[in-house]
Parts: C-alpha cells; structure tokens; sequence
C-alpha cells in the first residue's frame, strides 16, 4: 500500500512521539497498544494495527527497565512493525509475520537507546558548563535536544523503512517460509513468560506467594474475565491488609515472623537448584 | 527576614509539569541529574536572583539521581521546601539537600517499580489489549486515559504533600500507611500475575498420546444418519446427547496435561525463565531462544 505524503508526515510525527516517550515513561505513546494504534488511525488501517498493537502490549506487559535488567525497546518494535504491517498491504492477515519481525526490532532498538543514553552524557556536561553561568535558558535548552534526540531514535529509522517503500518490505516478508512463521508466532506465545519471570523476580516474597497460585487457579475459569479477576485480587489483597493487622496485634510483634530466610520458598527453590 | 520568597502554587505547578521530562537526558554518568536540574528552574529562578547563587543551586541539583520517575516527585516536593528554606537564610547546606535526595530515592523508587510499573501496568494494559485483539478501539483509549489519569494525580499530590511536609517526609517513610500500599500492591500483582502466566503464556504440545476406536453407539454413525436436514437435526440431537464426532478418540499430549490444570506448561516455563534470570543470563538472549525453540519444535511437529 502507497502513503500520500500527508500520510507519510503524521507516520513520523507519530514515531518522534513514540521516541520521546520511550525514555520519558510518562503519557505512554510508545506503549504498542497506543502507538500501532496511532500508526494504524493516520494511515486508515485502524483494525489491523489495533489488533497488532494489542498483541505486542500482551508481550510486553511486564517489560520494565529496573536496575541492571534492561528491557528491549517496544517503542521501534511497535512502530516499526505497525509501518510494515501497513506497507505488507495483508490487512489482518499480515499481523502475525509483523509481529515476529517486531521482537528482533525491540533489541535493535534497544541499542539505539545504549547510543542515544551516551550522547547524553556529554549533554549534562554541557549543562554543568552553563550551571557555572546560572544560565537556565542554556540548561534547558540542552534538556529539549536531549529529548529531541530520544525522538529521533525511533523517527529516523521509521522515514528509512518509509522510504525502502512497501516493495521490498513485503518481499521480505514473504521470502519467510511457513513453518518458520507459524515456529514464530508458537515462540510469540512463551516469550511472554520472560517478561512475567523478570516481574515475578521482583516482587516475589514468601507472603505473597500464595496470593500467586489462587490467581494462577482461577484463572482457568474461563468465564472469568480480567476485571472480574482484578477485583477478586483487590479484595483479597484488602482482607489480607486487614486481617494480618488484627492479627499481628495479639502476638505481639507479628512483624518480626519468617524473616531468618531468604522470604522466597521458589526462589530459594530455583536458587538452589 | 523582611523580604521572605515564597513558593507558590503557580511554580509548584510549573515544577510539576517539567517534571514529565525528567527522564529526558537520562545518561550513563549521573542518571536524571539533567531532568531533575530542569525540573526545579521555576523554583531556583524565583528563590535566588544573583549569579552566584543560581550557579551554586544548579551544581547542587546537577549531582547523580534516579529514582522512580513518579515517585521523583514527593522528592521534588521536599527539596523544593528546604531550597525556600534555605533561600531566607535557614541553615540548610547542600549536604542536608543532598541527604534527602539520596536517603529517598532508593526507598521511593522500591516502591514505584511494583506499584506502577508491575501492578498498574499489567492490569491496564492486559484489559486494553485483550480488547484490542478483539478488535476494540476503546482498548487503547481506556489505556491512555487511566494511565494518565492516575499518573499526573498521584504526581501531583505526591510532590505536594512532599513540598508540605518538608523534611520530616523521611520520617513519614517508615510509617505504615507506604508499607500498606506496598504490600497491597504486591499482593494484587502477584494475584494477577498468576492469572495472565495462566491465560497468556500459550505452550501446546501436539504430539498424539492414542487414538482408540470407540464402541458403537458412542459417536455419531454419519453413514446411516437420515437424509436431507432431518440428517442434520438427527446429528446434533445426537451430538448434545455426549456422542463423539467421529469413531477414532484423539488424546493429544496437550490434553493430558490439561488433565493435571490447565496452563501448567506455561507456568513451568515461566519458572525456568526466573531461574535463567537469576543465572543472569539476559532476558533478550532468552526471547531469542524461545523463538529458535518454537520454530525448532514446530518443525519436528512437537508443537
């Protein structure tokens, strides 16, 4: 499918958004869910980007990027894929083959980030030449092209996949045999099991594992839906916030129990394995 | 102290919206220093008019810092009190400003990480794009609209109370109701994470265990059903009685393990992937993997 240039324009635009909250974190524009949708509305194929973008946001759900873990970068993987999607021309069909070219996209944009994070450091040395001046104007100006740059990491490389053209874009795409895309789309369905380990490493603690296997069984109540789950936990997190305070009283120092190990019976589990 | 300078709820503001940014030249060296320098302008502009001064209050807020980029803002809060303090001649020097920037931002960021981005995240974004999939605009939409909402209030009030209750916010730390939020959260999370390891982590085996030939009686006999749509009617009169489509039973390897609870293969995984982790083997290489084995297992038909 052809982009007029209005078209081609707002595709960018779009990326450059995507770019610049990728590292802010804030209004969330780079979250595939949004982001395909965005890239799907200004080029008139709403329904198949929407359902990309839903897709992809399943897997990333649990990306986060804490401490030393860093997570691959969803803001070219949506963006990206959803611009593919689009030039493939294959409407729905296509979704599933953009959405394996999306996680190879993710790591590359991962590090175009490393990159731009460098750059950066030789930004705030600049501002610490203008702090010496109290020059507020020239800090903040720095702090504009910082972001101007984050912006840039994902809009450049989406005007280049623009400008290859839907051509040899769909050439790739079918020149992947079938049984590597449907191999492809089968892997898509345990990737999403590294993003929930690296969450589940976070926050796991003796106390709350149980609260773990109950939402794990209900769950396969199908007519259960995630609302409904979501206030079944809430509840439950609320009775157990009030219980162990009524509780804990009575005994004394209810706070001071099952400290002496590690609080992860798992994890000890797969520590010690 | 003739002359007090007052912060007002018009910089407060300001601080509050720069904020946003503050992640935007996030460096290998100092971290958000550029974006929490950024942030306090209006506040710095307002307190201290002479050169020196200003030079002395950006290198001060140029030093290291990263915290959650939400929960940076009751830290903005506080700072902004004790450089109104220090403005009108209170004795706070850079390392008490320094202290509270560093003694909260571990602790603070500790508390971000489970609440937005593993409890709030998950639960918004796994609705909106189980509406997506299904084809629902208003998935996308409800995911902006309540990130958002719940992000620009909670930062918002957040540095408020932070500006309010200056420096004794360190104390408000150790006191119960953050540790009742953190734990919430936690608990929530971990609920929910258990439910999505169960519906969206999707490992089906196809190999097929047996396929035995099934008495009579209990399948639907296709070659002597009656003719015309009294055949069919026939049919699925039959099918609701319990019978089987056709003679030959299929169990798949799938199936049976269906038997024990469904989504166990999943959950499994899930462990073996928190245990590379913890064998600080990276979480891109094991994307990866996961590809090369669907494809792998595809092709040799286990999957």
């Amino acid at each position: 499918m052809e982009l007029n240039v209005i078209q081609i324009i707002l595709v960018v635009l779009v990326s450059f958004l995507a770019g610049m909250e990728g590292i802010l974190d804030e209004f969330h524009f780079h979250q595939p869910v949004i982001a395909c949708t965005l890239i799907g509305l200004v080029t008139g194929q709403l329904m198949p980007c929407l359902i990309l973008g839903g897709t992809l946001q399943m897997v990333a759900l649990g990306w986060a990027n804490i401490g030393a873990a860093v997570a691959p970068d969803v803001a070219l993987a949506s963006v990206a894929s959803a611009i593919i999607l689009v030039l493939g021309g294959q409407g729905t069909k296509g979704v599933s083959s953009a959405y394996a070219i999306a996680i190879p996209l993710a790591v590359a944009g991962l590090l175009l980030t490393i990159l731009v994070r460098t750059i950066s450091t030789g930004i705030v040395h600049i501002m610490d030449a203008a702090a010496k001046e109290g020059n507020f104007r020239k800090i903040e100006m720095w702090q504009y092209i910082a972001i101007c740059l984050q912006g840039l990491r994902i809009a450049i490389p989406a005007a280049m996949i623009l400008a290859l053209g839907a051509g040899p874009v769909k050439a790739m795409l079918t020149a992947i045999p079938q049984v590597v895309q449907d191999g492809l789309s089968i892997g898509g369905g345990m990737v999403v099991a590294v993003g929930y380990a690296m969450v589940i490493n976070m926050m796991a603690s003796r106390e709350v594992w149980p609260f773990f296997a109950i939402g794990f069984v209900l769950a396969t109540i199908k007519s259960l839906t995630l609302i409904g789950l979501g206030a079944i936990g809430l509840a439950l997190a609320l009775i157990y916030l009030t219980l162990s305070k009524s509780g804990g009283s009575g005994k004394g120092d209810g706070g001071n129990t099952g400290n002496t190990n590690t609080g992860d019976p798992v994890g000890d589990i797969i520590d010690n394995y | 102290m003739a002359d007090q300078v007052k912060i007002s709820k018009r910089d407060r503001i300001a601080v509050w919206w720069r904020s946003t940014f503050i992640q935007g030249s996030w460096n290998y060296e100092r971290m958000q220093n550029g974006g929490w320098a950024y942030s306090l302008i209006p506040v710095l502009k307002k307190l201290y008019k002479t050169k020196e001064d200003r030079a002395a209050a950006l290198k001060r807020h140029l030093e290291f810092f990263n915290c959650h980029p939400y929960l940076a803002s009751p830290i903005l809060g506080v700072t902004m009190a004790l450089e109104e303090e220090r403005a009108n001649g209170a004795p706070v020097d850079d390392v008490a400003i320094q202290g509270v920037k560093v003694g909260m931002m571990g602790p603070l960021a500790g508390i971000g990480d489970p609440v937005f981005w593993f409890t709030v995240k998950p639960i918004i974004g796994a609705i909106a794009a189980s509406l997506a999939m299904g084809g629902s605009i208003v998935g996308p939409i409800l995911y902006f609209v309540a990130w958002n909402a719940i992000r620009m209030a909670f930062m918002w009030y957040s540095q408020e109370l932070g500006y309010k209750a200056g420096s004794k916010i360190t104390e408000d730390m150790s006191g119960g109701l953050l540790q009742d939020v953190t734990k919430g959260a936690s608990i929530l999370g971990m609920f929910i994470l258990g439910s999505l390891i169960n519906r969206w982590v999707v490992v089906k085996f196809t190999p097929v265990v047996s396929s035995i030939k099934q008495q009579k009686g209990s399948y639907i006999d296709w070659g002597n059903l009656p003719n015309n749509m009294n055949g069919v009617k026939e049919a699925l009169i039959q099918q609701a009685d319990g019978r089987a489509l056709s003679m030959v039973k299929v169990t798949t390897l799938q199936d049976n393990l269906d038997q024990l609870i469904p989504g166990l293969a999943g959950l499994l995984l899930t462990f073996l992937c928190m245990y590379l982790l913890r064998k600080k083997v990276s979480p891109i290489w094991q994307i990866l993997g996961l590809f090369a084995i669907g494809v792998f297992f595809h092709w040799i038909g286990l999957m």
